[in-house]
């Protein structure tokens, strides 16, 4: 053990009540802090989890105009010349995807493309025994949704396979059902333009997005097709993809390549995200105060500490102990209620992430979950220890340089400012 | 004094010291070409009225405080005028201090307050240093309160803890500043003659800042001092 150290932790004990201070608001620091980013990271994965499972990674949708122009015009030769305009930021789309299977066929061709699904959409209007609502109708091919999104974890009642083998089946949003006052099992007519159909609801499903459960409506891509008088194309494709991570790349790359509008999830749920940025940002700000005023107390205890022993550090300078010494031994006693703090309030950190984790949800808001929400990562143990390092470190250095730039003879001599 | 001064070996000696205390209007030429040398195995006692520079002399000869002018030469090594690190180095090596107040680390017991210099030093292993901490204790007559915290033991004892304490790393000059100055004639006896017996054995050289003239007169050499020279006696 370093003499220096040695030294320090005896300072420090003697002054227990103020170091049990310090470190108890380190501890609490570190403790909110992982707690809270746990929390909202926690949101945040389950937002960007459901949203991947409803809508994928990347949706192609209309198909981007042309925009650039043939423009010939004649010389003073009697020859004429060929170039062409373009016009990037007047873009025009034609709606709806004419050859799905072209772009399919071009987009699997990328590695990171897990799935594609073909989806027919339109608007409808739902009427059950009793009451009557509007929906957004999604004509799907079974197996070619199930791979892109996570509807059959979602299914609340019923079941995929009944809805598989039916062709007249639909799945509803649990929150629709609810407004429509339907089960599994029942029948319900659903109409668009002049055409109506009845269908049996094969099962509920519920995303845990409000507006997702009460509109969205699964069918049958050809009874869809039949309902809404659209025999080709389809509105849009929906994708999954392998590395979440490289969405916005290769959304950039079909746009390109399949000349169809397209958007990550990333640009879709832009608003979204940047807010559960500005409030993971926030709350650190926030539960950081905590640490900035642990760190006062620690400065203050450090500056007592300073004061009391002038004639203590004197002496030790007189028998040979250098100015970095004694800088190093109030920085050890930084160190050390750091260390313990950061260590304690870690392990806080840990135990109340996992008290929340089991608390139960109270109310439904954006999106449901049975559970408050955690995300466990490292990033916020190691962002909370920095911001400890960083705030004990700065309450350290003041008072130990103070200290370290006491003169021995004038504080012996009782001159020392 | 001087023929026999000659064949001694001379552990430290300044020449031409100047020192000035205050600002502006205020600025007090304390010390006014001082020149001295001390010699091993001699203790010289430096007396006067108060003010006239006694412990700014003291002081600057420890290296714990920094002359206007002039040299100071520890064990033949001239010390730099504005090298903290060296000042520090050569402190620790070769000079020892007992101050009027004992200055013991109180969290420390007396063993733990004897080996801080060695620590320092780091010439010998831990088990070497406790074991000389306590050989020192024992010298100065406190070898059953080694263990001690300074809070235990009385005035005379802790003073008898910095005088082992200034001995720790066996430096060839004991700087003490009024050190029987704040205990009773017992005690003040006692702490003379550990400090004066230790010095002599060991062979270093001591300068004592002392008040009292009966303390003094035990001394091989008086050196008297008035407006920051010293005078004849």
């Amino acid at each position: 053990m370093s003499h220096n150290f040695r030294i320090a932790i005896r300072f420090l004990l003697a002054k227990k009540r103020s170091m049990l201070m310090s470190l108890a608001g380190i501890v609490f620091g570190v403790g909110f802090f992982i707690s809270t980013q746990a929390q909202l990271s926690g949101y945040q994965e389950l937002f960007i989890e459901t949203i991947l499972g409803t809508d994928g990674a990347i949706r192609i949708e209309d198909r981007i105009q042309a925009t650039s122009v043939f423009v010939e015009a004649a010389s003073s030769k009697g020859n004429s010349t060929n170039f062409f305009l373009s016009d990037e930021n007047n873009r025009r789309f034609v709606e709806g995807i004419e050859h799905p299977e072209s772009v399919v066929e071009a987009i699997m061709e990328l590695s990171n493309i897990e799935a594609t699904s073909s989806v027919l959409k339109g608007s409808v209007q739902l009427q059950s025994a009793l009451r009557e609502d509007s929906g957004q109708v999604f004509g799907i091919t079974v197996d070619d949704h199930l791979a892109v999104s996570a509807l059959e974890d979602q299914i609340d009642s019923g079941s995929i396979i009944d809805f598989r083998q039916a062709p007249m089946g639909v799945i509803l949003g649990v929150k629709l059902a609810a407004r429509l006052d339907v089960s599994v099992g029942d029948s319900l007519i659903i109409r668009a333009v002049d055409q109506q159909r009845r269908l049996k609801i094969s099962a509920l499903y519920e995303t845990g997005v409000s507006d997702i459960d009460k509109k969205r409506v699964f069918m049958h891509i050809n009874t869809v097709r039949s309902l809404l008088k659209k025999p080709h194309g389809v509105s849009f494709i929906q994708v999954s993809v392998f590395d979440r991570a490289r969405t916005m790349i290769d959304s950039q790359l079909i746009e390109n390549v399949t000349n169809h509008f397209t958007t990550p999830w990333q640009e879709r749920e832009k608003s979204l995200l940047e807010l559960f940025k500005i409030l993971r940002i926030s709350s650190a700000i926030t539960v950081s105060t905590i640490i900035i005023v642990s760190g006062l107390g620690m400065f203050s205890m450090l500056v007592m500490i300073v004061m009391e022993k002038t004639r203590e550090i004197a002496i030790l300078r007189s028998m040979g102990y250098t100015r970095g010494d004694i800088s190093s031994i109030f920085l050890w006693q930084g160190a050390i209620v750091l260390v313990l703090g950061t260590a304690i309030g870690c392990c806080l950190g840990v135990l109340m992430t996992f008290g929340i984790s089991k608390l139960p949800m109270p109310s439904a808001g954006l999106f449901t979950a049975e559970f408050f929400e955690v995300n466990w990562s490292g990033w916020h143990y190691i962002q909370a220890v920095v911001a400890a390092t960083v705030i004990v470190m700065i309450a350290s250095l003041i008072p130990a340089r103070r200290a370290a730039r006491l003169v021995p003879g004038d504080v012996i001599r009782g001159t020392a400012a | 004094m001087s023929e026999t001064a000659a064949n001694r070996e001379i552990a430290l000696e300044c020449r031409e010291l100047h020192k000035y205390l205050g600002e502006g209007e205020m600025k007090v030429h304390v010390l006014r070409g001082v020149n001295l040398k001390l010699y091993r195995g001699e203790v010289s006692a430096i007396v006067g009225p108060s003010g006239c520079g006694k412990s700014t002399l003291l002081y600057l000869l420890g290296l714990l405080d920094r002359q206007d002018s002039g040299s100071i030469h520890v064990m033949d090594e001239v010390v730099p005028l504005d090298k903290d690190g060296e000042h520090t180095r050569i402190r620790g090596e070769n000079i020892g201090f007992v101050f009027q107040f004992h200055f013991l680390l109180p969290e420390f017991s007396a063993t733990e307050n004897v080996m801080l210099p060695m620590r320092k030093l780091g010439r010998l292993s831990p088990k070497d240093m406790e074991a000389r901490s306590v050989a020192l204790l024992e010298e100065v007559g406190l070898g059953d309160k080694t263990h001690r915290l300074p809070s235990q033991l009385s005035g005379g004892e802790q003073q008898r803890v910095a005088i082992a304490r200034s001995l720790a790393n066996m430096p060839g000059v004991l700087l003490a500043d009024e050190p029987t100055g704040n205990l009773d004639v017992k005690n003040s006896l006692m702490v003379f003659e550990s400090l004066t017996r230790l010095a002599k054995e060991k062979g270093q050289a001591v300068l004592i800042v002392t008040h009292n003239p009966e303390l003094a007169q035990k001394c091989d050499r008086i050196l008297r001092m008035q407006d920051g020279q010293f005078i004849e006696s």
